[in-house]
């Protein structure tokens, strides 16, 4: 009866580190998929969008607007936009054995989601409307709130990223933590197109 | 990239407490899982026999309305978030690496970190009993606007839910990635014990469903902390929004309750009836099946909202019932014909497969829209998720630690204190929950901390009530079996039940390692087909 040694994994196809990574990214889109899922039942519901008939006197007193400002959000969109681009080129640079080019496109990816984070802090603090004001300001702030702090965990993945290949590691063999992390990005960029869409565009 | 590990100074060994905490071993970590849901299991076991003892009489002020509320709130909550879930999670962790053949799981930290969120999560949630107001009291359902005004209490609820959910969608990226990966040479998807689909199944509803759970529980601290509006209608919110979300993660989780637990018995049935599972591809696609359908009926929760589309999701229930019933094919055909022995294992499967019967057969009473009109919110409702979960999920964790107690311990639990367990357990069982079908049916509510004198409820009551304690002294034999054991040398034999799958190849316990070697597999009884010379003549 013959034996067989002891299986480790299998060696083709993905990683086991890329299938759990792909996985959590699956489990996040379920995530949002649930703050989405209210925020259209809130908008159905709604006989007017924004619901300014929602805000009470002491809100419209309060100088309480439901209105969004649409052009910093604008340009910030085009810029995160960017950056899934840029760290996309970083990947494709490491996968070529460039690690200088993939540290240049990482500061660049960083700076830009940096810039996007202080945009939008920028548009909370000018904004006429709170998160206590009506199912708008709720849903508002709630939808971008996670958005950004999604966008500041990837800021983190791309430092942490830079800071190893700084350090010397990565190579056109070995860089799947960089495919990760873009992956990361890509994602937290789609959350956002779609977010920047409905309320913003539709 | 690869490490090496860098061999530690000859005779070095970590004290034993740092090990234990420390430890990234799947074995250890499931040994750890199991303690910890144990007591969970004990914890809620107590609260459960306080609401038993407040509505033993009617009239009853043992306990008062707002300790009431905080005590079957959080009997549930244990039950269900810290028990029955998690406790799959440490029969996963220890069963399912040895029955695939691999070392440890894919990410062995990752699992620890799992772990490592359950009893501080528990001991958050029970922190609520110390804080003004007390511990959270709007059902394990946290519906508003009941939730959106209750005390402190449910914001430590929530967070500790948000935790073990936390906790689950990482493990269940675990178990995924380590069945897809990890299995022994020639073990292809099809050959794998029907434990580990059990468990992959769940992990996928896991992966998918709780996350969702999670955006509406952080959706309610929103609401209950910042002003938000999400369920309240004054701010144009919405308070069936809670129900919808809550149920769509909610009822897929009923399904990541019970089907480990049938896992467990389709592992233990085949064993002690000297069979193969009958049927088992058709028992693997009946779990896709239940796992699949299990996303398109959430709203047979919320029927008298008159807010869903009945006639849709009462349909989809009756359509749960068809892959629940052919796994009863599967299993009946299993034993049919066996040569049955009854050691408690096989009682405890037996008993699951009996009362879990009825939990479907009252369940699916209730997917008729009309029935579930008049059933809502009673008796009849607790009833059947006792007959689920109890009859069902809590008979298939003791036919597990039963069954595997020999592999994971060592030893093997004395037979007689086992039957006597099982025994007291299923009288006292049925004692507690048949009576609640009546109790529904004569239209008592659940929830409420007393009733009525002339409601007439009384009697059925105090045998409910019997029957829980009942229960409760069934575990002592339970627990005089695992002392008893524990103070015995470690005899057990690498298979002591002549079963078919991988675990039982290495020794009991494995080694840190799990196996020095592996037979070749060629379908899913690798060792029947090594006992049996089969493998070589494929």
């Amino acid at each position: 009866m013959a034996s067989h040694g002891v299986a480790t994994q299998h060696k083709e196809g993905l990683s086991n580190g890329m299938l759990g990574f792909i996985l959590f990214i699956a489990s996040e889109v379920m995530f949002f998929g649930g703050l989405f899922a209210a925020y259209f039942i809130a908008r159905a519901d709604a006989p007017s969008w924004p619901p300014e008939e929602l805000l009470t006197a002491d809100q419209v007193a309060a100088g309480v607007e439901l209105h969004l400002e649409f052009w910093l959000p604008f340009i910030a969109t085009i810029l995160l936009v960017l950056s899934s681009v840029t760290i996309q080129l970083g990947v494709w640079a490491i996968q070529k054995g460039d690690r200088a080019a993939l540290i240049r496109w990482l500061f660049i990816s960083i700076a830009l989601g940096l810039i996007f984070l202080t945009a939008q802090i920028y548009d909370y603090t000018q904004l006429p409307f709170g998160a206590d004001d009506t199912i708008f300001g709720t849903t508002f702030y709630t939808l971008t709130g996670f958005h950004g702090a999604h966008v500041f965990g990837g800021v983190i993945f791309m430092m942490v990223i830079l800071a190893r290949s700084l350090g010397g590691q990565f190579s056109a063999s070995h860089h799947e933590a960089v495919e990760a992390c873009s992956f990361y990005w890509h994602f937290v960029d789609v959350v956002w197109i779609a977010l920047f869409t409905i309320l913003y565009i539709v | 990239m690869a490490s090496i590990a860098v061999p530690r100074p000859k005779g070095y060994q970590r004290p034993v407490i740092l090990d234990w905490l420390m430890t990234v071993d799947h074995k250890k970590l499931g040994i750890l899982y199991l303690y910890t849901t144990m007591f969970f299991f004990g914890v809620g076991g107590v609260l459960a026999l306080l609401v038993r003892t407040q509505l033993a009489v009617a009239d009853n002020s043992f306990v008062g309305n707002d300790a009431y509320n905080q005590i079957f709130t959080m009997h549930a909550s244990a039950m269900l978030f810290l028990f029955i879930i998690p406790v799959w999670a440490g029969f996963g962790n220890y069963i399912v690496p040895l029955q695939i053949g691999a070392m440890d799981m894919a990410f062995p930290r990752i699992n620890a970190l799992s772990f490592w969120l359950v009893p501080p999560a528990g001991i958050l949630m029970f922190s609520g009993f110390l804080v003004d107001g007390g511990a959270a009291a709007a059902g394990w359902t946290a519906y508003s606007p009941l939730a959106r005004g209750a005390g402190t209490g449910l914001d430590l609820w929530i967070i500790a839910v948000i935790l073990l959910g936390i906790s689950s969608t990482i493990g269940a990226a675990n178990f995924m990635v380590t069945m897809f990966r990890m299995r022994a040479p020639g073990m292809t998807m099809f050959r794998m014990p029907i434990f580990c689909w059990t468990m992959m199944v769940t992990a996928v509803l896991q992966l998918l469903a709780t996350p969702v759970l999670a955006s509406a529980l952080a959706m309610l601290y929103i609401d209950r902390n910042f002003g938000g509006a999400f369920f309240d209608p004054n701010g144009g919110g919405n308070a069936i929004l809670w129900q919808n979300i809550f149920w769509f993660y909610s009822h897929p989780a009923v399904y990541i309750m019970i089907l480990p637990g049938m896992g467990i018995i389709s592992e233990v049935l085949p064993v002690f009836s000297r069979k193969p599972l009958f049927g088992y591809k058709a028992f693997v696609f009946a779990t896709m099946g239940i796992g699949g359908l299990g996303f398109s009926v959430w709203a047979h929760h919320m029927f008298t909202t008159g807010a869903v589309l009945k006639p849709w999701f009462g349909f989809m229930t009756f359509m749960i019932g068809v892959p629940t019933g052919v796994k009863m094919f599967n299993w009946l055909g299993t034993i049919w014909r066996g040569s049955i022995t009854f050691e408690t294992p096989m009682l405890m499967a037996l008993g699951f497969l009996s009362m879990f019967l009825i939990g479907g057969i009252n369940g699916t009473f209730s997917a008729a829209v009309p029935v579930d009109f008049a059933l809502h919110d009673t008796y009849f409702v607790v009833a059947h998720i006792h007959y689920v979960l109890f009859g069902g999920a809590v008979f298939a964790v003791f036919a597990g630690l039963y069954y595997w107690f020999p592999k994971i311990w060592g030893r093997r639990l004395n037979e007689r204190l086992g039957q006597l367990h099982f025994g007291l357990m299923f009288i006292g069982f049925n004692l507690a929950f048949f009576p609640m079908h009546l109790l529904g049916l004569d239209g008592m509510p659940r929830r409420i901390a007393t009733y009525a004198d002339e409601a007439g409820w009384e009697t059925l009551n105090l045998l409910s009530t019997m029957g829980a304690f009942l229960i409760g002294v069934s575990m002592l034999p339970f627990i005089a079996a695992v002392i008893i054991a524990f103070l015995k040398p470690k005899d057990q034999p690498n298979d002591p039940w002549q079963a078919n799958t991988l675990e039982w190849w290495t020794t009991s316990p494995p080694p840190v390692h799990n196996f020095d070697d592996l037979p070749e597999v060629h379908s899913e009884r690798p060792l029947f087909d090594h006992r049996h010379g089969g493998a070589a003549h494929h």
